[in-house]
């Protein structure tokens, strides 16, 4: 039972980080909570969908079709994060303001609100796959204590969902002033931790060179099944044995959207004060 | 209001893909060695063989066939891998170069069963 806790544990920590930045991030912005629940929803079902179908998207592409999968789903979320903080450093400042005075924003609050939506539902579908295939394993089985597995499966299950809303709530805390620099970093280290994760399947996939293999190993230190090491692999990409070309897709899209964020700020500041 | 739209979503994705085409025309695809390809079975949440020895310093491929009914999931730590395998299906993992020693990977789905050492010489 512990051992079934652990894992789904895992599978569904990711998720719930993502989607506790997420709903913290999106709070002030109208009608996020109904995005955030369709998200949710599309990717449970679609979670189910691609496990029914790990045979099928496993053997697409002379048997690569897993990394090209996971590479697509994770480019996609890196896209919609860099796009909501480029985004947001145009709008932001306006949504910290005060919530009566947006106006325009509004309509324009639900574009950038579904952008960070997908991407929950591309986290959930990800991870969530991978739990609704173990646990189907478990329930094919006949071994004798298949409802204590189960069991463990739900404990891991709620232990995820709570850390994921300890972040949410713990960010709800932050005080307005710091609030959206606070998320906006948050968000930035996700899509660059994604994109390191981009690599990693597209090496895997032998698609990419690795450039070196492992650049390093804090493995001894810093595991990535202990929960520090789950938690910092979640939240800021951490990878205890990195590939050369994880750390290149990584700086690549830390410097790409925090650019992109310098320059459309940049850019839209003094028309908004002229208006 | 639109072209702000317009020029944020483009801009990331026109970085990204132009990046990634750079890197792929870069470094082209190199063509494996058939020698460098390895077999595994997965039966009864068992690795078959539970050992594969492999040239140190070439990237390799294995080939994992799961005769199982049920998903596995490779994964080793050591190995930076972790790959789900479909129920009576087949994957296909390619790994390394390695240095030489001793990489042990496991099935997450079935840990007490399914171990396997990859030994690099």
């Amino acid at each position: 039972m512990f051992a079934t806790a652990i894992i789904v544990f895992r599978e569904v920590l990711e998720a719930a980080i993502i989607v506790g930045i997420l709903a913290a991030a999106t709070r002030s912005i109208p009608g996020s909570k109904r995005w955030l629940v369709a998200g949710l929803l599309a990717g449970l079902i679609g979670s189910g969908f691609v496990a029914a179908f790990t045979d099928v998207i496993g053997e697409f592409a002379s048997g690569i079709g897993q990394e090209l999968f996971n590479a697509i789903v994770l480019s996609l979320a890196v896209l919609m994060l860099a796009w909501h903080n480029i985004w947001m450093s145009s709008h932001g400042a306006a949504l910290a303001a005060s919530a009566k005075s947006l106006g325009k924003d509004i309509s324009n609050g639900s574009i950038g609100c579904s952008a960070l939506l997908v991407v929950v539902g591309l986290a959930v579908l990800r991870e969530g796959s991978e739990t609704v295939l173990f646990l189907y394993g478990i329930a094919a089985s006949e071994s004798s204590d298949q409802s204590s597995m189960l069991l463990g499966g739900l404990v891991g299950l709620l232990a995820g969902v709570a850390v994921g809303y300890t972040i949410f709530a713990g960010l709800l805390r932050i005080p307005m002033r710091w609030f959206f620099a606070t998320t906006g970093v948050l968000v930035l280290l996700l899509a660059a931790g994604m994109a390191s994760q981009t690599a990693h399947y597209l090496i895997q996939a032998d698609l990419l060179p690795s450039l070196a293999a492992p650049l390093w190993d804090s493995s001894s230190f810093l595991p990535e099944n202990g929960l520090p090491g789950m938690l910092l692999h979640s939240l800021i990409g951490y990878d205890s044995r990195p590939a050369g070309m994880q750390l290149v897709f990584y700086v690549t899209a830390l410097i790409v959207i925090v650019t992109g964020m310098k320059w459309v700020g940049g850019q839209h500041r003094p028309s908004r004060v002229a208006n | 209001m639109n072209r702000l739209l317009i020029i944020t979503f483009l801009v990331p994705v026109s970085a990204f893909s132009a990046g990634l085409l750079v890197i792929s025309l870069l470094f082209p695809h190199v063509a494996l060695a058939a020698d460098n390809d390895f077999e595994l079975v997965i039966r009864n949440h068992k690795f078959q063989p539970s050992e594969i020895t492999v040239p140190s310093g070439q990237k390799f491929k294995i080939r994992i066939e799961n005769q199982d009914d049920t998903p596995e999931e490779f994964e080793s730590h050591e190995l930076n891998r972790e790959k789900v395998i479909a129920a009576n299906g087949t994957a296909i993992l390619y790994i390394g170069p390695l240095d030489a020693g001793r990489y042990p990977f496991f099935g997450e789905f079935n840990k007490e069963t399914a171990q396997g050492v990859i030994i690099a010489q």
